[in-house]
Parts: C-alpha cells; sequence; structure tokens
C-alpha cells in the first residue's frame, strides 16, 4: 500500500451564505497519522467530504501526493487512493461481512475470488474473520465500525480518513482499535487522518493535531501543543475555564 | 472450467440437484400433459423471464420501474414491424427490438440518474414514459394505432422456429430457454464483481461511491440490460399473440403485472422471480376455474393484491428466501 | 383548424375551473406526503371510489353530488384514517419500494372491487342542470363547472383554516416538521398521521364526488388520477399547499389547450412533458423545499 501525503490548501466551502469551512490549511506528510478535532460543528466532517469528493470545494485545493483531487467524483478519488469511514457507519446491511470487504476489495481487482481472499485476509486482521458469514445489520456497533475500516482499507488506500471511529468503543474497545491503526501504519505506511473526539485515541496516536473551530483551523501542533493552547482551551472550556 | 466454478461453486448439492429435477420435469412435461397445461406453464415462463429482467433493475441495483411495460411494447412493435413490413424474421427482429428498448431505457436512466432523480420521483418517471408512449402508439396509423397491430397468423401445424410461427409447444421450449439463459446470465453477473457492485448501489449508493464504485455507470448497465432483455419478452409475446394493441401492451396494469412475480417470489435473488411467477400463474388459473363468468378479471386481480399485501406484511424478503430456509438451502441468512 | 382567441380564451377559463378540483385532489396527497413523507400510491383508486359512491347515492336516493360530498368525504375520511392505523403505520420507516408496494397492493384491491361491483363500463350522474351554462357576455361555463368548482375551493378553503388555525392542525404541521421534537412534546404523533392520512382521504372524497359531476367514470381511469395527482403535486412541490393548488390549475389549463389545440386525447401527453421537465430543471416543484 504504502501512504501518500495530503496537502490542503486554503480549502473554504459555504452553504446557502454559511461559512461550514473557511480557509483551512496543512499538510499530512506520507506515512503520517494526524488528527483533526474540535467542537461539533466546526467544519470536521465538512472538510472530511471536501477531501473525498462529496462536495467540491469553493476555494483552495486539496492534493494527494501531487494529484489534486478538486473536482473529483468521491469513487474517483477512492481510486486515486483515498479510502474512508463515516460518522455514522453505512455498511451494507443485508449483505455479509465477507461480502461488504469484498466489493472494497474489488477496486483493486476485477476477480471475485482474488477480492474475496484479500477481503478474508484483511477481516483476519481486524479480528472479524469469525463473523465473516453473519449479516452486516446483525453486528454490534464495535463490529460494525471495524468492518467500516475494513472495507476502506480492502480499496487498497494510500490515505485513510476515519471520522470519529472511536465513538461509541468502550476503552479497551478503544485501546484495541488503536493498536490496530497502529500496526497498520507501521506496516503499511498508510497515511492516516483522524477526525476523533477521544482525546485518549488521539494523543496516543497521532503525530500532530489541526484544531477547527467555526469551520477555521484555530491551532495546529503535537498533541501536547495543542492540549496546551490558550485558543484551544479556551474554546473547550469556555473563557477563564472552571 | 472457470465457467461452472463460477456458475455453481457455492450452491449447496441439494439445490443443485432440485434444480436438475425441476429442469428434467420441465423438459419433458409437453410429452405428458394437456396442451393447456403447456400454455399455462409457459405462461410462467413468459412472466419469470420479463420478471427476471425487471427484478435485475430493482432486486439488484435498486431502481424502482413502474413502467416496464415500455421496455416490451417496443420490443413487441421493433419486431412485428419488421416482419410485416420487411418481411424480416425475428431472430434478425430482436436486434432493432433490443437497440430501440436500449436507447428509450438509455435515455430515461440517464434523465434518472444525471439529475439525481430517485425513489418515488423516478418511479414516477419511468410510469409517464410508458403513458406517454401508450398514448403515442395509440396514434401512429402506421402500426394500427389504437385499433392494434396484427401479425400473419399461418399454417400452425408446421413448426417454423426461425419465423417463430408454431404451436405452442414450440414457444413452450423457446421460452423455457429464455428463462434459463436468464437465469444463467443473472447467476454469471451476480458471481462477478458487476454484481456486487450492483447490490453495493442497492444498499448505499453513497457508501458505494466512496469504496469506488462510480454509481452513475453501473446504474446505466442496470438499466440498460434490464430494457434490453425485457424486449426480447415484448418480441415473443408479439409473436406468440399475433396482436398488439397500445392500450393493452404499454398499460400500467402490465407493469405492475410483470413486477408481481419478483416480488412476490423475493427481490434481489435468483430464484424469486421463478417461483413468485409460478405461483402467480398457479394461482390466476385456479382462480379462473373457480369463478366462471364476466367479473373474474376483477376477482383475480382482487387476488392478486390481497397476496401481495400478505406478502408484503409477514413474509417482504418473498416466499422463496422463507421457502430456501425451510429447505436448508442456504447456510448463513443471505438471499441466494 | 380555425379558433379565435376567445375560443381559447373560454377554454382557459374551463381549464382554471376543471383545474381547481385537480387541486383538491393534490391537495390530499401533497397532504399526506408533507407531513408522512408516505407516497399514496392509491390516491387514484380512492378518487375512483368516490366517485362510484357519488354515483350510487345518485342513482340510490337521487342526491346530488355536492350534498352526498360531506357523507363521502366521511366515509374516506374513516379509511383512510383506519388504513393509515392498521397497515402503513408500520411501513414509516421501511424502504420507499415497500410503501409502494403496499399502496399498490391496497390500489389493486380497492380498484377491483369497484370493478366487480359496478362494472366496467363507464358510469356518470345525470343532473337536471348538467347542460346549463351561465353566460357571461359572450362566455359560455357550464354551470356544473362552475359550482364544481366553487365546491373545491371552498373546501381547500377549510383546509387552510385547519391548518393554520385550529390545534390538531397546527399539532400536524409540527410534527410533520420536526417528529422527534412533536414527540418530545408529548404530541400522540400515530393519531396525528391517522388524521392526517383521513384528511388526505377526505379531499380525494370531495374531489371525487365533484369530478363525477364532470366526467363519467370509469375503473381503468384510477391509473390517470394517480398519475394526475403526482404529476401535479410534484409541478406544484410535494408537500406545498400552495404547490398543489397552483399545480393543479396548471395542469387544469394546460389539458384544455392541448385538449383544444390537439386531439382530446392527447391531453396527457402535456401533462407528461410537462412533468418530465420539472424533474429535471426544478425536482422540488414551484413551491417545494430544495432537497
Amino acid at each position: 500500500m504504502s501512504g501518500a501525503a495530503l496537502t490542503v490548501d486554503a480549502v473554504g466551502k459555504s452553504f446557502r451564505g454559511l461559512r461550514a469551512v473557511h480557509d483551512v490549511s496543512f499538510d499530512v506528510p506520507a506515512g503520517a497519522i494526524q488528527a483533526v478535532i474540535g467542537p461539533n460543528g466546526a467544519g470536521k466532517t465538512t472538510l472530511f467530504n471536501l477531501i473525498a469528493g462529496v462536495f467540491k470545494p469553493d476555494q483552495g485545493t486539496v492534493r494527494l501526493g501531487d494529484r489534486t483531487l478538486n473536482g473529483l467524483r468521491p469513487d474517483q478519488i477512492c481510486a486515486a487512493g483515498v479510502g474512508r469511514t463515516f460518522q455514522i457507519v453505512k455498511p451494507f446491511k443485508t449483505l455479509t461481512v465477507e461480502k461488504n470487504v469484498t466489493i472494497g476489495a474489488l477496486r483493486q481487482t476485477t476477480s471475485v475470488p482474488q477480492a474475496r481472499d484479500e477481503a478474508r485476509a484483511i477481516l483476519d486482521r481486524l479480528g472479524l474473520y469469525d463473523k465473516r458469514n453473519m449479516l452486516a445489520s446483525n453486528l454490534t456497533l464495535p463490529d460494525r465500525k471495524r468492518l467500516e475500516v475494513a472495507r476502506a482499507l480492502a480499496t487498497g488506500p494510500k490515505l485513510l480518513l476515519l471520522d470519529e471511529v472511536m465513538a461509541g468503543l468502550r476503552p479497551t474497545e478503544t485501546d484495541q482499535m488503536v493498536a490496530f491503526l497502529r500496526g497498520l501504519n507501521e506496516s503499511s505506511g498508510v497515511t492516516i487522518l483522524l477526525i476523533e473526539h477521544v482525546m485518549r485515541a488521539v494523543m496516543a496516536l497521532s503525530q500532530r493535531v489541526v484544531v477547527l473551530h467555526h469551520g477555521e483551523k484555530i491551532a495546529e501542533g503535537t498533541p501536547a501543543e495543542v492540549t496546551r493552547d490558550r485558543a484551544v482551551l479556551q474554546v473547550y472550556l469556555g473563557e477563564g475555564g472552571h | 472450467m472457470a465457467i461452472i466454478e463460477r456458475l455453481f461453486g457455492g450452491v449447496p448439492r441439494r439445490a443443485l440437484v432440485g434444480l436438475a429435477m425441476l429442469a428434467a420435469v420441465l423438459l419433458l412435461a409437453p410429452f405428458v400433459v394437456s396442451p393447456f397445461v403447456v400454455t399455462v406453464i409457459l405462461l410462467m415462463f413468459y412472466f419469470a423471464y420479463v420478471g427476471q429482467a425487471w427484478n435485475i433493475m430493482m432486486g439488484f441495483a435498486g431502481q424502482l420501474s413502474l413502467g416496464h411495460s415500455l421496455y416490451i411494447g417496443l420490443g413487441a412493435y421493433a419486431a412485428a414491424a419488421l416482419y410485416m413490413k420487411a418481411g424480416i424474421g425475428p431472430w434478425a427482429g430482436i436486434f432493432l427490438a433490443i437497440a430501440l428498448a436500449m436507447a428509450v431505457g438509455g435515455i430515461i436512466g440517464y434523465l434518472g440518474f444525471r439529475f439525481a432523480i430517485t425513489g418515488v420521483y423516478f418511479a414516477l418517471l419511468t410510469i409517464a414514459f410508458a403513458e406517454f408512449f401508450r398514448i403515442l402508439f395509440d396514434h401512429i396509423d402506421w402500426l394500427g394505432a389504437s385499433a392494434g397491430y396484427y401479425l400473419k397468423v399461418e399454417n400452425r401445424q408446421e413448426n417454423d422456429p426461425f419465423n417463430l410461427r408454431g404451436s405452442p409447444t414450440m414457444f413452450y421450449y423457446i421460452m423455457f430457454g429464455l428463462v434459463v439463459l436468464a437465469f444463467g446470465l443473472c447467476r454469471w453477473l451476480l458471481t462477478g464483481r458487476l454484481g456486487h457492485y450492483w447490490l453495493a448501489i442497492r444498499e448505499d449508493p453513497e457508501a458505494a461511491q466512496a469504496t469506488g464504485i462510480e454509481v452513475f455507470r453501473y446504474k446505466m448497465m442496470a438499466v440498460l440490460l434490464s430494457s434490453g432483455m425485457t424486449a426480447l419478452g415484448g418480441v415473443f409475446i408479439a409473436f406468440y399473440n399475433n396482436n398488439l394493441y397500445p392500450e393493452q401492451i404499454f398499460s400500467m396494469g402490465r407493469s405492475i403485472e410483470l413486477l408481481l412475480g419478483p416480488i412476490i417470489g423475493g427481490l434481489g435473488t435468483l430464484f424469486g422471480p421463478i417461483l413468485g411467477s409460478a405461483l402467480l400463474v398457479l394461482v390466476g388459473e385456479i382462480m379462473t376455474d373457480l369463478t366462471e363468468g364476466s367479473q373474474l378479471a376483477g376477482l383475480k386481480q382482487i387476488f392478486y393484491g390481497l397476496v401481495v399485501l400478505l406478502i408484503v406484511l409477514f413474509l417482504p424478503g418473498g416466499v422463496w428466501p422463507w421457502l430456501a430456509r425451510l429447505c436448508g438451502f442456504d447456510r448463513d441468512g443471505e438471499r441466494k | 383548424m380555425e379558433f379565435s382567441a376567445f375560443d381559447l380564451f373560454q377554454a382557459v377559463v374551463k381549464g382554471l375551473l376543471t383545474g381547481m378540483v385537480y387541486s383538491l385532489m393534490a391537495l390530499g396527497l401533497t397532504v399526506i406526503f408533507g407531513v408522512m413523507r408516505v407516497v399514496n400510491f392509491a390516491h387514484g383508486e380512492m378518487m375512483v371510489v368516490a366517485m362510484y359512491l357519488a354515483v350510487m347515492s345518485f342513482a340510490a336516493l337521487g342526491i346530488d353530488p355536492m350534498l352526498a360530498l360531506i357523507p363521502i368525504a366521511a366515509i374516506l375520511f374513516a379509511f383512510g384514517y383506519g388504513l393509515q392505523r392498521t397497515l402503513i403505520n408500520r411501513f414509516i420507516n421501511v424502504p420507499e419500494h415497500m410503501q409502494f408496494i403496499l399502496m399498490l397492493s391496497v390500489a389493486i384491491i380497492l380498484v377491483n372491487v369497484c370493478l366487480v361491483l359496478a362494472g366496467p363500463d363507464a358510469q356518470g350522474v345525470q343532473l337536471d342542470y348538467a347542460l346549463d351554462s351561465f353566460e357571461i357576455g359572450e362566455l359560455l361555463i357550464d354551470k356544473v363547472r362552475v359550482y364544481a368548482a366553487l365546491g373545491a375551493v371552498v373546501i381547500s378553503a377549510l383546509l387552510y383554516l385547519f391548518f393554520s388555525r385550529t390545534r390538531t392542525g397546527k399539532a400536524i404541521r409540527a410534527a410533520a416538521d420536526n417528529h422527534a421534537g412533536a414527540l418530545v412534546v408529548g404530541l400522540d404523533v400515530n393519531r396525528l398521521y391517522a388524521i392526517t392520512f383521513g384528511i388526505g382521504a377526505a379531499c380525494v372524497g370531495a374531489a371525487g364526488a365533484l369530478t363525477i359531476m364532470l366526467v363519467q367514470v370509469q375503473p381503468f381511469l384510477a391509473v390517470e388520477y394517480t398519475l394526475l395527482a403526482f404529476t401535479i403535486v410534484i409541478i406544484g412541490g410535494l408537500g406545498s399547499l400552495r404547490g398543489a393548488i397552483a399545480g393543479g390549475l396548471l395542469i387544469g389549463v394546460s389539458e384544455a389547450i392541448a385538449g383544444f389545440l390537439l386531439e382530446p386525447s392527447l391531453k396527457s401527453v402535456f401533462s407528461f412533458g410537462l412533468l418530465i421537465l420539472v424533474l429535471l430543471i426544478r425536482p422540488q416543484g414551484l413551491f417545494g423545499k430544495a432537497a
């Protein structure tokens, strides 16, 4: 797989006059793990949607490696190497776990048997192999999240966009997912960008953190730097704190 | 051979045996049963075939077409016109039929998918097109207009498969062949990348797109294949009935008729349309028997309506998945 | 073909009056969709049932459709209410195509019951004043058309008042805007939905009673009415009362003009053309909210 670098350059998007994202710029080097945090409504998912092609940026450019992603369709962006998960998981409900991931793997091969083998390998790494014949709709939430990651992974991405993949997980499950992601990043070098509220995961995984508020970047740095940043503290804890 | 593996791999032995036995029975039936029964089974084949074609669009790719009679009508008129006006036999007429249906289907698909018309709106679009063509053909004098278009009915004693002139038994085997081909084709597609992508689109188009699937392209393929296949049914019906009336062949009633089989049998399954159509025709024949009289048309439909209602309420997945589970044909609950 | 601008004007007036009745029919559909997001595929069939009820009450008791309108609307209200409570309620959160098929099966049953009971031939009401017309200058307008239109206007106005002035009406609008919020505030949403469907059905019932004054009824007309209602509602905007009225008038007029300029049997071609155009250019319709 190996990772590609993501460059977000002065990206902006408005919806009917409301600025959802404004002048956001940051770089994610190839193979790095970074996080985007911010209060609800800060524009994080919109940012992901801009990168993944669900929306077209009104201003700015998004680049993967040296390839500009602006204006490409989501499936084209997936083909370019971006895999994404959704905040509210979207599994293919009446299909089996294995079929869900096989469909992802078909991005890389036209042979269904090959895709199925690839899918099984990925399911194994995520601990879902035993459940491969279950219907996706019958999975628990943590398993559905894992399925979502597996499916995105099966497309062979160079950049993985994970939208609140830890939400709703218990601490042990969070640790498992963190361990998996770190292992994935180390072995394959895939670049990972996470939106997260679960600070435990953010601190454990990310090398750098970008903080959004009202659609703008208000801080950037290592987890330690960002959690000490005055602007960030103000946004999260209010004036003067309690 | 890879084809055999793909077509039959993963299917429980019991199901294959059952299928083979069924095929054998159907092949031999005309020699054993009365000519009337032959025509009844033929009708089942017809509905199974067009139901399967419709199922590709709805059950596989998730696009609801309520105007599918359009393609039957186009196919029928295309082949009939070629035969009557230019003396070109139906096997060649097929190409025009398919081309015409695919062209119109392509337009509907394009309009629908490019402009993000889905669900209700798309279904209404399909109805509007069917109705439009119904009214249009009602006014095409060159093709008989509302008085109807008639094919030369020749000596029915000799079978002329080349021109689709002959006994019901001949049609029986031709239709049987079509059903087998449709079944095989659908199985082939479902086990391939195309089928998988269709299922993804049916389940969740947004997630499908994020997984690298170009939704528009695959939806178009579903519409094109479905409309083309359905047109073949139209060719058949033209040469079997030997008369075409726009009010009938393009009617909404026909559109609904052809989708009842897949729905009752099981949307999105392979065998569902076949089972559903068989059940429907069977029930229809029984109703016709029980209700000698002029109101029979209405009573039969009321019964159909009730059956669909019951299925929707209690067996929304259709009869086939339930039956398959009963026979132990599936291991994991996934629709076959 | 010779025609004068005046003849055209006359056709337009006729179209407007007919359009008012169409609007009433469409109002029923849009109310149901606007509140419950349910697509009533049995709309035309209910219309036809109402028309037959009017025929029967006229034949048996000699009641003018305009009077029969009230009990017919009541009957259909009860039917709609009952249908929603027993069947449709279970289908609110189910994939769209299942809703369709449910309503489709109801439609099939309804229309064929009519066929079995009343037979396939066209039936109508022979009103004493059916051939009378009002004369306004040189304009000749059928009395039936005017009365039907007036009836439609009155009922539409009542509907508007219901939704804007009464508690139940406002509660329904609230539930339509925000389902969860309505629940939280303690509104019995299921009951409101049932009332809404009942109202929608009642509109159709009234429209049917009025329409039988203008045309005869046959079972197969059901599909055409369903299509007509949908065309109007889509053009006007699904869920918009104003849209249903505007759409109804628009379709009434375009049908009249098409019937006048071309052949009457081609009048729906215009409507379909409009439908396709609207779906392409402005799918939310004239007054609908953009998706």
